[in-house]
């Protein structure tokens, strides 16, 4: 068998495209980040919550009404998003005109309340969502076996990030969106209710949190501390990408899933530090981040 | 004559089971008897310890009777978040300024090491429950002023390796959690495993709190052992064993939990956990007197206690009745009294606190059931053997402490 660094080849695809499925995941999280702070300028702090508010609301649905998994897809990112439209109108859209601090202030508060409640409720070990049968069993790719499940999750997430870019950079209301960012005097004189965008921008962008969360509820625990444990490594993401850049978030995701797969095979012990470690280096050489633009 | 009158009076008092008269004999240091527990309240291990190990400490002052020579016992609790700094900077807090007397629960090797390694200097009295590493009784043991209740990574590995090498199960690979606890846990599994028959072919360290296990899983899997074992606690067990079963590892490959609580099982749930062996010190369901105190433990806390939790109760019953029979809070005196009280309670018949710290119980090996075999909630657990306190613990001989070592 052909080895790559003492790696036998086969089992370094197989952990490529483990790196791919994680990297999904990444992706999707830091892309409802990207927008929300390309958009609105806040650093939403309260996005690893309302990932965990999404695995919980698939659960909740599941488990009490007897919801399946397909309608929670659809189900949980309204609720999240309407949830994000009461978080903005009640709390955020005050600190628009204010440094970025306050919004990250706010939206943390709002992340150790949520996970209190949650934790209090429902304790710390989590609870199982079982993989709806559709998905059981696995895909033999020759170098390894890939879970039906996983398979999706990478397709899914590929098709929101997609569709989200699109969205944003391609069509008439992502151009009112980008030009109610860089002025919005300007865009409302045109007659354009940007402050309802604005609610619309943020419920998107944690809807997309929602999401995830629902994707991720059959394959990891539901438990309350889900979202804390990735938040950190998603804004590592972000920053890396570039704060703010749409396709700069999806890319950086889906390449630092990559990286940290290979990090666990050659020093397992450093795959949960390899991602601060890019970015500490992406900083000292483009602040901006890879695609970001400097201002 | 006065004082024979005051003693026909107390003994007299004590034969009608009056406590505060018969207290007014013991002494304490500061007119107050303070118990600690630190553990983990909103972290990993929060339904490990957390929240229900405060509430065993207190069930057993209050079954105690609340006081201790008519003065007051106060339990205090603190949250260490899994981080040794943070416990010792409260546990030097609770023995320099709140004049605590006893720390107890301790859980997270990392934590618990610290811990003891204070109370050595301060001398004061620290029980470790929740946390495994057999350092705390070898290496870093305090012999003078620790004890080590519940379990340990020596005796998990001697039950659960021990039986599965028997079964079969000879080649090992390990998933082990990045620090203290994982390394010992891997180390004294391995041993075990080689001194069975068994050989080991590798590990891999993943660090604690992992996200996501199927990159470790697969490097399991090409390892091509017949055992996975799984050297790691919590949260972190629960997701290796369901990304585990995801990738159908578990078909050709088996997984060994080297430590896994109830309330993982429960966690996990049934449908995903059967089969699995583990090794615990305690099961709600083993006998009248465990299930009555289950019961009560329920109605306080709506979930049946898992082991740890049992032997924080366990450990501060014994505690406090080694300050009464001491008649006073010294630490040399208290300690005395509990190495030669034999323990006998719901948790331990005939448990023995040995002259390195060591609580040595009897282990017992549980194969978890399939969901048809479950009757209730919380009927998770099928008894596949008893393995006495002298054969799961390391001897005294074997001991790596420095005042023991031969």
């Amino acid at each position: 068998m052909t080895e790559i660094f003492g790696v036998p080849i086969q089992a370094l695809m197989g952990q490529l495209m483990i790196g791919l499925v994680n990297g999904a995941f990444y992706a999707m999280l830091s892309l409802g980040l990207a927008v929300i702070f390309g958009m609105l300028n806040v650093v939403n702090f309260a996005h690893g919550a309302l990932y965990m508010v999404g695995a919980f609301f698939s659960w909740m649905l599941l488990q009490y009404a007897g919801i399946n998994y397909w309608w929670s897809l659809l189900l949980v990112p309204v609720g999240v998003g309407i949830i994000g439209i009461i978080i903005e109108k009640t709390m955020l859209r005050w600190l628009y005109q204010l440094d970025h601090l306050y919004g990250l202030l706010l939206t943390f508060g709002l992340a150790l309340i949520i996970e209190g409640i949650f934790r209090e409720v429902y304790g710390s070990s989590g609870l199982p969502y079982d993989l709806p049968d559709v998905f059981r069993g696995v895909f033999d790719l020759g170098f390894m076996f890939l879970p039906k499940y996983r398979a999706w999750v990478v397709v899914a997430s590929l098709i929101t990030c997609v569709a989200t870019w699109y969205l944003i950079e391609k069509t008439r209301l992502g151009a009112y969106l980008r030009a109610g960012t860089e002025n919005p005097q300007l865009v409302q004189a045109f007659g354009i209710n940007v402050p309802l965008m604005m609610t619309l921008t943020y419920a998107c962008g944690v809807a997309l949190a929602g999401l995830a969360g629902v994707l991720a509820a059959p394959v990891y625990q539901v438990s309350p501390l889900m979202g804390s444990n990735l938040i950190i490594v998603v804004f590592a993401v972000v920053v890396i990408g570039g704060m703010g850049s749409i396709l700069g978030s999806i890319i950086t995701g889906l390449a630092l899933g990559l990286i940290e797969g290979l990090t666990k095979v050659f020093y397992p012990e450093a795959s949960n530090t390899v991602v601060f470690i890019i970015m500490v280096i992406v900083l000292l050489i483009r602040p901006a981040g890879l695609f970001g633009r400097e201002k | 004559m006065k004082r024979k009158v005051l003693a026909t009076l107390v003994s007299a008092a004590c034969m009608f089971g009056a406590g505060s008269a018969f207290a007014q004999q013991g002494k304490l240091s500061d007119d107050v008897l303070k118990i600690g527990v630190l553990t983990d309240m909103s972290g990993v291990y929060a339904d490990y310890g957390g929240p229900g190990a405060v509430a065993a400490a207190k069930m057993a002052v209050e079954d105690f009777g609340g006081k201790m020579f008519g003065k007051p016992i106060e339990v205090l609790s603190a949250d260490h978040q899994n981080k040794p700094d943070i416990a010792k900077n409260v546990t030097l807090q609770w023995f320099d300024r709140d004049k605590v007397d006893m720390t107890v629960e301790n859980l997270n090797s990392g934590v618990a090491l610290a811990v003891t390694a204070l109370g050595k200097e301060k001398n004061k009295i620290t029980i470790v429950n929740g946390a495994a590493s057999a350092r705390l009784t070898n290496e870093d043991c305090a012999p003078a002023t620790s004890i080590h209740y519940l379990m340990d990574t020596i005796a998990l590995g001697n039950v659960v390796g021990k039986a599965i090498v028997k079964d079969g199960g000879d080649s090992w690979f390990f998933l082990t959690a990045d620090y203290a606890f994982g390394h010992s846990l891997e180390k004294d599994t391995g041993e075990v495993v080689k001194a069975a028959g068994g050989k080991v072919l590798g590990a891999v360290r993943h660090p604690l709190s992992t996200g996501d296990f199927s990159s470790f899983l697969l490097q399991a899997q090409t390892s091509g052992a017949k055992i996975i074992g799984l050297a790691n606690a919590g949260n972190d067990t629960v997701n290796s064993i369901k990304s585990a079963v995801e990738f159908g590892i578990t078909k050709k490959q088996n997984l060994a939990a080297l430590l896994m609580l109830i309330t993982d099982v429960d966690a996990v749930g049934l449908k995903t956990a059967q089969g699995l062996y583990l090794t615990e010190g305690w099961y709600w369901d083993m006998n009248p007197e465990t299930r009555a105190w289950a019961k009560r433990f329920e109605e306080r806390m709506k979930k049946k206690p898992n082991s740890n939790q049992a032997s924080v109760y366990s450990a501060t019953m014994h505690y406090l009745n080694a300050v009464k029979a001491a008649g006073t809070d010294d630490t040399a005196a208290v300690m005395k009294k509990m190495h030669e009280t034999p323990v006998n309670d719901m948790f331990a018949k005939g448990g023995k606190v040995r002259e390195d710290g060591r609580m040595v119980h009897d282990m017992y090996l549980f194969q978890v059931k399939s969901p048809a075999e479950s009757k209730a909630p919380w009927d998770y657990y099928k008894l596949k053997g008893t393995v006495k306190g002298e054969d799961a613990f390391q001897s005294l001989a074997a001991s790596r402490c420095p005042q023991f070592k031969k």
